[in-house]
């Protein structure tokens, strides 16, 4: 039973993770930056609970508020910048955050174990779950109240003018503007929006795994992060979700007893499964196809 | 006092005087033409005021008050509006959200309280929405992506949309662009009834009769210069005018 939780934990963490990005390409921006997000919101969160004490919740809101305000930061230089040289800006400051883990070294002695990210021998001992006595299952419940909060807030937000506007910009700026949107504002508030929801999936993903390195931050995740909501289609949160779940779930778990070919099958894969659906796994097609299977047709 | 006001007004891109110390008055309540050949800086001149480039020099006033390198949605909330040469919608938004995000800014400017607007929205605006929407003749295409639209009815949505937000100055870039005589003619019917509802608006234009039919007054752009200004009658027989259409007399001017 604890493979089947250990992955319901890591795909929850992935949706939060597909949903910070989903945020920002709602905008029209690509951005590969929310693995540093995403980052900030491990190695904080980690830094709180374990050498402060603090609760998970507290630290949890602090190191993904704390991974928004320095999204929100990048978002402005990100206004000047479009379509490949935000990519490449994004990458680049994505590098920056993960090298800044690499070179950080700040451990004190507790209960006479040294702990604390030492550099690049990572972040060992993040044990709040176990030390407080979290069954796996725990940790799945906890997880997936928080995505599931995050995905409605999304989904409340999507059908609201906020998520139109955000749609609006991704459509068109130069329009948007002349009817009355603040682009800076929106631009800004969607990044920030991202970082805080990657920093919380990173905050989750620290305390589930208990060691967190830089290398797990690099430029491989970032792409995972903007391949779930491309790969579900921009059209509503549930794809990003249906787009982890096929990942996550079936090529990433579902092909392990190929062994070594796997990884070459899953790129085979993903190639395809874009080309079936070229809109995404979500689009038009599959919501009417969905939605004829719960209404009776009334035409007859 | 009139209602806009460019005092100066230049623009250089580069080397490239796209608008050229640029004086204009326009009063309150009067359909204002801007006409000239292609590259002449009209489309510029929009630009300028929308603050959708920046100002090389100059100054724009509008109600007297000085909005020049204002940002394009601070001069959307002072109360101008305007459309575009080549259409823009958001194409893959319906074109009831299309006036949707237009008609929102008029609350913005009430300002209430930010989670009201941006998250649960009003009765009000969705109600104000719909009236546009049958105001513009688009009533059975509410759905519909704007996208999908024929190209009049874009056009149709794109003024409303701009109509949406409530404003005082309307700055129409080349609106009857590729309409038939028809469609002209409606336009030019919807363009009266605003100018009686109080509306003043600034028409760039190449389709000369909407312009001369239209206007009450015309000012006259070549090379980033004003060569004339008047009423459309006198405008039709200016010789610099004549001049600067190739010589040609002003009918010749379908682009």
């Amino acid at each position: 039973m604890d493979f089947f939780f250990g992955l319901l934990q890591i795909i929850g963490v992935h949706t939060l993770l597909g949903l910070s990005a989903y945020v920002v390409l709602q905008t029209g921006q690509v951005t590969l930056a929310q693995a540093g997000f995403f980052s900030i919101g491990a190695y904080v969160s980690a830094m709180l609970t374990v050498l402060a004490g603090w609760h998970i919740i507290p630290a949890l809101l602090v190191s993904a508020t704390l991974a928004g305000i320095v999204a929100g930061i990048v978002g402005f230089p990100a206004l000047r910048i479009k379509g490949l040289m935000l990519v490449v800006a994004t990458i680049a400051f994505g590098e920056f955050i993960r090298l800044f883990w690499f070179n950080f070294d700040y451990q004190i002695e507790k209960k006479g174990i040294v702990v604390g990210p030492q550099g690049g021998e990572g972040f060992k001992q993040i044990r709040f779950f176990p030390e407080n006595g979290w069954s796996t299952l725990d940790v799945a419940i906890f997880i997936w109240v928080i995505v599931a909060l995050v995905m409605l807030a999304l989904w409340w937000t999507d059908r609201s003018r906020a998520g139109t506007v955000l749609r609006a910009v991704g459509e068109d700026e130069l329009a948007a503007q002349s009817v009355g949107i603040n682009l800076t504002a929106v631009k800004v508030g969607a990044f920030a929006a991202g970082g805080f929801i990657a920093g919380i999936g990173g905050a989750i993903y620290a305390h589930y795994t208990t060691h967190i390195e830089h290398l797990n931050f690099g430029v491989m995740l970032a792409t995972f992060a903007i391949a779930y909501p491309i790969l579900g289609g921009l059209r509503n949160v549930f794809g990003t979700l249906v787009a982890v779940i096929f990942i996550q779930g079936f090529l990433v778990e579902g092909l392990r007893f190929m062994g070594d070919w796997r990884n070459l099958l899953f790129g085979a894969l993903i190639v395809l499964a874009m080309n079936i659906q070229p809109r995404g796994l979500i689009d038009e097609r599959s919501v009417k196809l969905v939605r004829g299977l719960f209404t009776r047709d009334t035409r007859n | 006092m009139p209602i806009l006001e460019l005092t100066t007004l230049t623009k250089h891109f580069g080397g490239v005087h796209a608008v050229d110390e640029l004086d204009l008055a326009v009063e309150e309540g009067e359909i204002f033409g801007l006409i000239g050949p292609n590259g002449s800086g009209k489309s510029t001149t929009v630009n300028l005021i929308c603050g959708v480039v920046s100002v090389t020099a100059g100054r724009v006033a509008f109600e007297g008050r000085d909005i020049t390198g204002s940002a394009p949605h601070r001069v959307l909330a002072a109360g101008v509006a305007r459309t575009f040469q080549n259409i823009r919608l958001f194409g893959h938004l319906t074109v009831w959200q299309n006036l949707w995000v237009a008609q929102n800014s008029v609350e913005d400017r009430r300002s209430e309280n930010f989670a009201k607007r941006w998250f649960f929205g009003s009765g009000a605006t969705r109600d104000a929405v719909d009236q546009q929407l049958e105001f513009a003749g688009l009533a059975g295409k509410r759905n519909e992506l704007a996208a999908n639209l024929a190209f009049g009815e874009q056009r149709r949505l794109e003024l409303a949309r701009a109509l949406a937000t409530k404003p005082r100055l309307l700055l129409l870039d080349e609106p009857a662009a590729g309409m038939n005589l028809e469609e002209v003619h409606a336009l030019d019917g919807r363009l009266r009834a605003l100018q009686q509802a109080g509306m003043t608006i600034v028409l760039v234009e190449h389709v000369m009769e909407l312009v001369m039919g239209v206007t009450d007054r015309i000012a006259v752009l070549n090379f980033g210069r004003k060569i004339a200004e008047g009423l459309p009658a006198a405008i039709q027989e200016d010789p610099a005018v004549q001049q600067a259409y190739l010589g040609g007399g002003v009918e010749t001017a379908h682009a």
